[in-house]
């Protein structure tokens, strides 16, 4: 019987993805931290509603640096998900599916996150 | 265990709830838009108002529904033994519950 070859090693660091797959695996992990920041943006309307006092304290917290820092990360998270799931919907029904344009929306789609999260920055500061 | 909420009901709530939620941040977005940091009273009046609470409450259905589809896939795919898989995902469905009873109890108090 020949020797089994398994388990295979893989180094991360050798792996070099397409920039679909990273649109891909971004889809993903925006999507993890989107549901793991749940929590605080519920509370956070909560907070909103509660009174006249606890909205004053959440906006407050905003120009917080630490703040202001996760809400970026949370913008960021929000219009790559929001991104790659309409390109996901568009590859649905059969819209940019050949691999030149998939490589061109995936790249529209990691390139506008991070400048929507730029610019939603600035605009929260 | 047999489950209705996977397959091919699972894919169309996902992609449902998905172009709701796109809808909906497309509509708060214009909503802010034109009406930038609102008060305390203009906000709280405009929650209540019943077709943005309706619409908020299906915001949140979407939400939580879609919320489901997407972690019960990670789950599947990297929560090993099988026990600890189980374990997470009946964690994950009571707390999506848990969060939909509290939204629930949240919006009705606002029409207070």
């Amino acid at each position: 019987m020949p020797k089994s070859l398994r388990p295979v090693f893989l180094n991360l660091t050798q792996i070099q993805m397409p920039v679909g797959a990273l649109t891909s695996i971004g889809h993903r992990f925006t999507g993890v931290l989107l549901a793991l920041g749940l929590p605080f943006g519920l509370y956070l309307f909560y907070l909103s509603l509660k009174s006249e006092e606890t909205f004053a304290t959440m906006m407050g917290w905003l120009s917080h640096p630490a703040i202001h820092g996760l809400a970026t990360i949370l913008v960021w998270a929000l219009a790559h998900h929001l991104l790659a799931g309409v390109r996901h919907l568009l590859t649905d029904i059969n819209v940019g599916s050949t691999l030149h344009s998939a490589r061109r929306s995936a790249w529209l789609v990691n390139l506008s996150a991070l400048a929507i999260a730029l610019i939603a920055s600035g605009v929260l500061l | 265990m047999k489950c209705q909420f996977t397959g091919l009901v699972a894919w169309r709530v996902q992609r449902i709830s998905a172009i709701y939620m796109l809808l909906f941040f497309l509509y708060m977005l214009s909503a802010l838009w034109l009406h930038p940091w609102p008060t305390y009273v203009e906000w709280r009046g405009w929650v209540r108002r019943p077709s943005i609470s309706v619409a908020i409450l299906i915001f949140f259905a979407a939400l939580l529904s879609h919320m489901w589809v997407g972690l019960r896939d990670v789950l599947l795919d990297y929560a090993r033994p099988e026990s600890l898989r189980w374990f997470l995902l009946a964690v994950l469905g009571t707390s999506l519950f848990g969060a939909a009873a509290w939204i629930v109890w949240l919006l009705l108090q606002v029409q207070k």
